[in-house]
Formats: C-alpha cells, sequence, structure tokens
C-alpha cells in the first residue's frame, strides 16, 4: 500500500512538472521569446542566489565550528600526540583562513560581476607579474608546511625505545588481544601455525622468552613510560586506532608492523576532564568484515603503582599454557 | 564520409560507429549507474541514521539483506558501501564522465569527422556495457557483491570465509573491472591519437580548448595506469582461484590455518593505488576542463592564465603518478617512504592553487551569464577549494595518523572529487546538451537542480569532517557500540536528512533530461555564443560532423569581449582582423 501511495506521488509530482514547464513554454510563445534563453532577470536572482546561499554555506560552516566543538577528540594524551596537535592547529589554521578567504570571494565576484545587457566583460588574458606572485606565494607557504610536517612526522615515528614496555596487539576477526612481554621485556616467538586450543596466538611455548609473557584481553599502561605495540593479525588486514593518543597502525597478515608512543595522562585525570565514561579505547579503523563496526579494547594509563600491582596479577602463560 | 550509407535502428543506436551517439550511449549508461549508487547511499544513510531500524527503502534490497527484524544486515551495509564506491568512482565519474565528454568533444572541438577508429571507439562501449552488466548481476548472487571496501583490500576480498561477499560477488567484481579496463583502454588510446593526429588546420596544441587538453591528459593518465590495476586484480584472481600466495600470507580463518605463505598484501595496496590516485585525476581533471571551458563561456571573459592552466594539468598529472604511496602511511610502510610521498603529494596543492586563482581571476570584472552550467561550473570551483583545502591536512603523514579511514577523509574526497566531478558533468551536460540533442534544457528547473543540490550537497559532506576529527572511522554499520560517539548520533541524523533530500532534487534534473529530449524547445546553432568548433556543426545530428569541408582554425579558443570586434565573442575560425594581435 504505501509503495503504491509512493508511486502515486512520484506521478502526480511528474505530472506537475510537466504543466509547470508547458506553462512557462506557452507564456514565451506568447510573448514571442526564447524561454531558456538567460535574461538580465535571471542573472539578477542567481547573483542575489550566490550571495545569500553561499553567505549561508559560509554561516553553516561556522555554526558547525562552533556547536560541534566539543565533539572533536581532546587534546592528544600522548607525548608525539601533543607535537601533532600543534601542526594540525597550524594547518588547521591556513586552511580556514584560506576557506574563509576564496569561497567568500568566489560568491561575491558571481554576484558582483552578474552579467546585464549591454555591458562588456574586461579582456584580461593573462599577467605575468600575477601569475608568478600566486605561484610562489603557496610555493613558499607549502615549503614550510612540508618542513614542519616531516619534522613532526618523524620525530613521531622514531622516538627513543630503549626502555619501553613491548607489548603485541593481536587482531582477528573481531577482536583484540595483548600480551605482555613480561619481566624479561622480549615476546616469545609465535608462529601462525602453532594457534590451536588455548593458545589463541600461536605463541611457542618452547621458546623461552614466552614463559613469563601474559595475555590479556584489557591493556593497562603505566604513565609517562614509553610504550611498544608490535601488532599482529591472524585473518584480514585490521587497524589499531587509539585515537586519543594519536596512534594508529595497520595490523597485516603475514607482516610485523609497531608503533611507539609514551601516554601523558592517566585515566583517571581523563575522566575528570571529559567526563565519567570516558575510556581510552582501541578501535578497529580498517574494513574487516561484518562486526568491524565493533571491535574495541580498553586501554587504562595509569600510575606506576597501580600498573605494577595489576601486572603482577596476570597469570604469565607458563602458568596458563601446559607444555607440550 | 558524407556519402551516405543507410542507417538502421541497430546501426544507429546500438552498434554505432558515430562518436556522438557513443558519447550518448556512455552518458545514458552513467546516469543509470548514478542513480544505482545514489540509491545505495540513500539506504546506507537511512540505516546510519536509524542504526537496526526497518526503513521502507529497504523494500529495493534483494531478499536475504534485510534481517527478519527488519534490520539491514551489517555485511549487506559493506555490499552496500562498497559497490556505491565501485560505481561511482568508475562507472559514473570515469567511464560517464570521461566516456561522454571525451568521445562527444574532442572530434568536434579539435575538427575532426569522429574519432580515429570508430570501430574501436564502439568496443569501448561495449566492453563497458558488458562489465555494467556483470556488475550489476553480481548484486543478485549468493552471499551478495563485493564487501570488502571499494579498495578490495585481500585478505578480506580474497577469502569467502571472511565476508559472503568475497565469493561469486567478488569473482564477478574481478571480471567485470577486467572488461571496464579494457573498454576504457581502447577509449584512452582512440583518445590520444584522434588529439595527436586528426586536429584540423589552424589547430594547434596551442590553440586546444582546455577540455580537449584536460581530456587528453586525462587518457594519457588512464592508458599508464589502468593496466596495473588489471595486473593488480589477476594477481588477486590467482590468489582466489589457483592457490597462488602473491598477497595472502600467515592466515587462519575459521579455526583452519590456509596454506598461503610469502605474501604480501601491501603489494596489493601499493598495486592498487597506483592506479588509484592517478584515478583520481582521470576523474577530476575533465571536469575541470569542462569547467574552464564553461566559466570562459559564460564570463564572457578568456580563461584567464591559458598557458598556466595547461601547466597545471600537466603538472598534476605528472605529480598523481608519485603520490600513491598517501594511501598508504598507515599500513606499516617504511616510515621514510612515508615522508617521501607526503613531500610530493603537498606539492600538488600548488598547481591546484594556481587553477583556482585563475578562475577567480577569470570571473573578476566578469558579464556573467547564469546559465546552469554556469551555476554548477562555479559549484566545481567552491568544492575544489573547500575539499582541496582539507588535502593538507590529509597529505601529511603526521597529521594522517589520526584522520586516516575516519569520516574526515570520506568529507574530504567526496567534496573535493566527488562533487567537483559530479559538478562538471552536470555543467557539461547542461552546457552540451543543445549540441547533443539538439533540444535545450529548461532554465529554471536547471536553476532549483544547481541551487538545491548545492546546499544538500554541503549539508551531506561539511559534517563529516567534524565525525572524522572526532574520531568516527569509516565503514562503521553504526556508531552506537563505542559510548564516545554517543553524541554523533545528531550530526548522523542531518546528514542523512540532507542526502535524501539530495536525492530527491537529482529527480528534477532526471525529469528535465528527459522531457527536454523530447519536448524541449529547439536550440539554435551557438546557443552559448560560443568560439569553439562544436558549436559551427548543424544542429541535425549527421556522421562526420561538418556536412563540407572541415573548418580552419584562425585563433585561439578564448576570444571573448576582446576590444575591436563587433560582438562579444569570436568564433576560431573567423581569421585575424589586420594588426589583430592572436591573444
Amino acid at each position: 500500500m504505501t509503495n503504491l501511495l509512493f508511486a502515486l506521488v512520484a506521478l502526480l509530482t511528474i505530472a506537475a512538472l510537466v504543466q509547470l514547464v508547458r506553462v512557462n513554454e506557452l507564456l514565451s510563445e506568447i510573448t514571442n521569446r526564447d524561454t531558456n534563453a538567460v535574461t538580465d532577470d535571471d542573472n539578477q536572482k542567481n547573483g542575489i542566489l550566490s550571495l545569500i546561499i553561499g553567505g549561508g554555506f559560509i554561516a553553516f560552516v561556522i555554526w558547525q565550528m562552533v556547536t560541534w566543538d566539543h565533539f572533536l577528540l581532546p587534546p592528544a594524551s600522548s607525548v608525539h600526540g601533543e607535537e601533532i596537535d600543534a601542526l594540525m592547529k597550524v594547518s588547521m589554521t591556513l586552511i580556514l583562513i584560506m576557506f574563509f578567504l576564496l569561497t567568500p570571494l568566489l560568491f561575491y565576484f558571481a554576484y558582483k560581476y552578474r552579467g546585464r545587457e549591454g555591458r562588456t566583460a574586461y579582456f584580461f588574458a593573462h599577467n605575468n607579474k600575477l601569475e608568478v606572485a600566486w605561484t610562489v606565494i603557496p610555493t613558499i607557504v607549502l615549503t614550510a608546511l612540508i618542513i614542519y610536517g616531516l619534522r613532526t612526522w618523524d620525530r613521531a615515528m622514531n622516538p627513543d625505545i630503549s626502555d619501553a614496555t613491548v607489548i603485541e596487539v593481536y587482531s582477528k576477526q573481531f577482536d583484540w588481544t595483548a600480551r605482555y612481554s613480561g619481566s624479561d621485556n622480549i615476546l616469545g616467538a609465535s608462529d601462525y601455525k602453532l594457534v590451536e586450543g588455548r593458545n589463541t596466538l600461536g605463541v611457542d611455548v618452547l621458546d623461552e622468552n614466552s614463559a613469563d609473557d601474559i595475555v590479556v584481553r584489557e591493556v593497562h599502561l603505566p604513565v609517562n613510560k614509553s610504550v611498544l605495540l608490535k601488532f599482529r593479525s591472524r585473518d584480514v588486514i585490521h587497524s589499531a586506532f587509539l585515537p586519543h593518543f594519536r596512534v594508529q597502525m595497520n595490523c597485516v597478515p603475514g607482516l610485523s608492523t609497531q608503533f611507539a608512543f609514551t601516554p601523558t595522562k592517566t585515566t583517571t585525570q581523563m575522566k575528570e576532564e571529559e567526563g565519567d565514561d570516558f575510556e581510552y579505547v582501541l578501535l578497529c579503523n580498517k574494513i574487516c568484515g561484518s562486526a568491524h563496526f565493533n571491535m574495541q579494547m580498553k586501554f587504562i594509563v595509569e600510575s606506576e603503582e597501580e600498573y605494577n600491582k595489576w601486572i603482577s596479577s596476570q597469570k604469565t602463560l607458563k602458568n596458563t599454557l601446559t607444555l607440550k | 564520409m558524407s556519402d551516405h550509407h543507410k542507417e538502421t535502428f541497430i546501426t544507429k543506436y546500438i552498434f554505432c560507429q558515430d562518436h556522438k551517439m557513443i558519447a550518448k550511449q556512455f552518458l545514458l549508461t552513467g546516469m543509470f549507474m548514478a542513480i544505482v549508487g545514489m540509491l545505495m547511499s540513500a539506504i546506507f544513510r537511512v540505516q546510519l541514521a536509524n542504526p537496526g531500524e526497518y526503513s521502507a527503502l529497504y523494500n529495493l534490497l534483494p531478499g536475504g539483506w534485510v534481517s527478519a527484524e527488519g534490520a539491514l544486515n551489517p555485511d549487506k551495509y559493506l555490499a552496500l558501501v562498497t559497490m556505491h564506491g565501485t560505481i561511482l568512482v568508475f562507472w559514473v565519474l570515469t567511464a560517464g564522465l570521461s566516456g561522454t565528454f571525451a568521445n562527444f568533444l574532442i572530434p568536434l572541438q579539435i575538427g575532426a569527422r569522429d574519432m580515429a577508429s570508430g570501430f574501436i571507439n564502439m568496443l569501448s562501449y561495449w566492453f563497458f556495457f558488458l562489465a555494467t552488466v556483470i556488475l550489476m548481476s553480481s548484486i543478485y548472487v549468493e552471499g551478495g557483491p563485493a564487501s570488502g571496501g571499494w579498495t578490495i583490500y585481500p585478505p578480506l576480498s580474497a577469502l569467502p570465509q571472511a565476508i559472503p561477499g568475497s565469493g561469486t560477488g567478488m569473482t564477478l567484481w574481478l571480471l567485470s573491472i577486467t572488461f571496464f579496463i579494457v573498454g576504457s583502454l581502447l577509449g584512452s588510446l582512440n583518445y590520444i591519437v584522434t588529439i595527436l593526429n586528426l586536429r584540423t588546420k589552424g589547430m594547434s596544441m596551442k590553440r586546444l580548448p582546455l577540455t580537449c587538453w584536460s581530456l587528453f591528459v586525462t587518457a594519457i593518465l588512464g592508458v599508464l595506469s589502468f593496466p596495473v590495476l588489471l595486473s593488480c586484480g589477476l594477481l588477486l584472481l590467482f590468489d582466489r582461484s589457483f592457490g597462488t600466495s602473491f598477497y595472502l600470507s600467515d592466515i587462519i580463518i575459521n579455526g583452519e590455518a590456509l596454506h598461503f605463505a610469502g605474501g604480501s598484501p601491501i603489494l596489493f595496496e601499493h598495486l592498487f593505488w597506483f592506479l588509484g590516485h592517478p584515478e583520481v585525476y582521470i576523474i577530476l581533471l575533465p571536469a575541470l576542463g569542462i569547467v574552464s571551458e564553461v566559466i570562459a563561456v559564460n564570463s564572457r571573459k578568456p580563461i584567464f592564465g591559458y598557458k598556466a592552466m595547461v601547466g597545471a594539468i600537466l603538472l598534476i598529472a605528472f605529480l598523481s603518478f608519485i603520490v600513491w604511496g598517501h594511501h598508504m602511511f598507515m599500513t606499516g610502510m617504511n616510515p621514510f617512504l612515508g615522508s617521501v610521498f607526503t613531500f610530493t603529494t603537498l606539492l600538488i596543492a600548488i598547481p591546484s592553487a594556481v587553477k583556482v586563482f585563475n578562475w577567480l581571476a577569470t570571473l573578476w570584472r566578469a558579464n556573467i551569464r547564469f546559465t546552469p552550467a554556469m551555476l554548477f561550473a562555479i559549484g566545481t570551483v567552491s568544492a575544489f577549494i573547500t575539499g582541496g583545502l582539507t588535502g593538507l591536512i590529509l597529505g601529511d603523514s603526521a597529521l594522517d595518523i589520526n584522520v586516516h579511514d575516519t569520516y574526515f577523509v570520506v568529507g574530504h574526497f567526496h567534496i573535493v572529487m566527488g562533487l567537483s566531478a559530479i559538478y562538471g558533468m552536470f555543467a557539461g551536460v547542461y552546457h552540451w546538451f543543445p549540441k547533443m540533442y539538439g533540444k535545450m534544457m529548461n532554465k529554471t528547473l536547471g536553476y532549483f537542480h544547481f541551487w538545491g543540490t548545492f546546499i544538500c550537497a554541503y549539508g551531506v559532506f561539511f559534517p563529516m569532517h567534524f565525525l572524522g576529527l572526532a574520531g568516527l572511522p569509516r565503514r562503521y554499520y553504526t556508531n552506537s557500540s563505542f559510548p564516545m560517539f554517543d553524541g554523533l548520533s545528531d550530526i548522523n541524523e542531518i546528514i542523512t536528512f540532507f542526502a535524501l533530500a539530495g536525492a530527491i532534487v537529482q529527480a528534477i534534473f532526471i525529469f528535465n533530461f528527459v522531457y527536454s529530449i523530447f519536448k524541449g524547445t529547439k536550440a539554435s546553432t551557438n546557443p552559448w555564443k560560443s568560439n569553439t568548433l562544436e558549436w559551427t556543426t548543424p544542429i541535425e545530428r549527421i556522421h562526420g560532423n561538418w556536412p563540407g569541408d572541415l573548418p580552419v582554425v584562425q585563433r585561439w579558443a578564448y576570444d571573448y569581449s576582446k576590444p575591436g570586434m563587433e560582438e562579444d565573442y569570436v568564433p576560431q575560425t573567423v581569421p585575424l582582423k589586420e594588426g589583430e594581435e592572436d591573444h
């Protein structure tokens, strides 16, 4: 019944449109004008519309910036993240300046130079000075931006990891598992062919480095201490995304990837700033199958003491996996 | 050519070798696919605004896509997203846009009787048609169509165990894209040869209209990059069907360890994006060319900085081949490579900025005639500014860490590539409709169409930047699984409202298009008082384009409002007056 109604409404709309166009055409026959030639009146109307709607667009953008500002991620909770945020601020300011300069100019020009019968446009085919100026200035600005960007990238990608806690993050459809490297800070060897029963990560139990490894479903990190995440995937590509830390890296089957960072704010601290329901969370950010939208793991940043207490209460692999 | 051979219905409308008819075939197929792709987006937008709730729109879907409770299945949501991307990127904005306007404009604007090879041109369309049929049929196979995203990254796209759409649906996708590429290559080769060899007397490359320049460069991009996608797809087919390990290694799925060893999905990504990035400009450049032409004609001014515009097209095309890695900053690629790609990527902003400034300079002190085509051209410039600027964020590897694969990207490319190109395509259709069908499109409906589309499109895509900056990943069936995204549902509802309204506005265009073909007012030979050669051909469609001799070109295409001339336009066939400077 609804479908029938939809069809009926569509038909009536088409009929109405046909009539509208017909009336227009008949009118033009009477007045002996081409209906579809653009008149001064059209130019006037569209010129004004471009002021109103172009202006409306700018207003809409400003409204969004004001109203939705609180939705944006809070300032970074990691050392390199703060540098990224600083670069973001510079880049954002630059593009917003350009946006608020060029967009109004475009719609203002459309209005200001709307055509009128008998007016002639100004023949202006090129101007070398102008063209050189607007090639060279962007080049200089971009050079600065590129250098700043590359420096930030370099520092984010090559932090000092000599005393970083090594944790493996393992992804599969559709959940995450983490493995701490334990007291030796070395992850035991692993192979996908060893995945069996309770050995969900395929850890080589014969490797002595694996004995003190700890497998968990929730990651705890000590604040202000660098951590090196090493990623592995069991099935398809996933992407480990920790938006609050400005951390993202793909987890690729058959390839080892990593990302190191230093958290700077505890979960408790963030709860105070952002509200009680705040949690650090790891999401999947690469399409990986039907439950891609719900692949998450909690991260908790806490003081060194709290962390030590928690980690020592966890069972090592030696205790959970029996040797074959 | 002028000697008449008998035309039957089949040779005139179906297996036709005339470039103008082939252009219309591309246009109509592209429009059909645009409607399909748009409906798909309407459906997944409804899901995003009301997650898990039934909608009447779901009646359009094949059986089995919706659960007994009336909710869209999550894997079918991904199928819709994947097909929407595939259709819009390849079918609408590559074949629909380039196929239509390269075929239509190249011979007409350079003064040729037809393409270099009419037969190959015809084949090009029919390969495309075959690809279309296969792609559409893949929607109805068991497991549904390809669902691994339009970028079809393996292993997801290689393993039917990973997602149902990676079964028959994915095989058909690969088959379809193979035919698509063959069609595209045949077309592109033809465009290149035609422009190089069949320009009429006087039509030097320096006098080539910017539309032809951009279509020419686009064709070169296609010829250099599409074969890479073809080989990329073939290797994937081998991995899927013959057990090779080009892209796969160390995989366990459904508890079963697979035999694949030594392959790398990163290899796939490199090959894919080696096409994928030039593809962006294959989509964009024709639209920018059309826009330059439409802006000049309707500003009644020469395009500002013609040489710089050509230079910018060439530079963008060159750079487009060495920036593909910016899609892969977060894949585990060596960070040093990331630096290189950041550098090359941000360089593209320079020629892009030059283009924007030149368009603005063209509008300055113009005498603008607001045809619907002109409005869409202005819309393109606006979208190119808005979307291009956010590229400075995404192209910067350090910033990309946190916006990569979020809605920020979705907003960015839908504005800079999607809107710019589709507006360019609309501008082209409105502008050359009189030449294509000998009729005028209704201008009032055109105005409604433009302003409605303009408002709705920004209503859809601008808010997405905020979703992305809030950390929301793309391709999520719903964002209700994460408390941190709970506040974003209002934004999602706004986006969906504008998306549905925008879809309805397109009905005005379709109505106007169909109605005008049959009932539109008759067009005159040169309704826009334009300089280019296509407007010197008769209104009736004839094989060979010009009844007598080919026109001889005497000047460039942009002598609008030239001082000392009686009219505000001087067609390219008019000889220079004594003492007149050639621009």
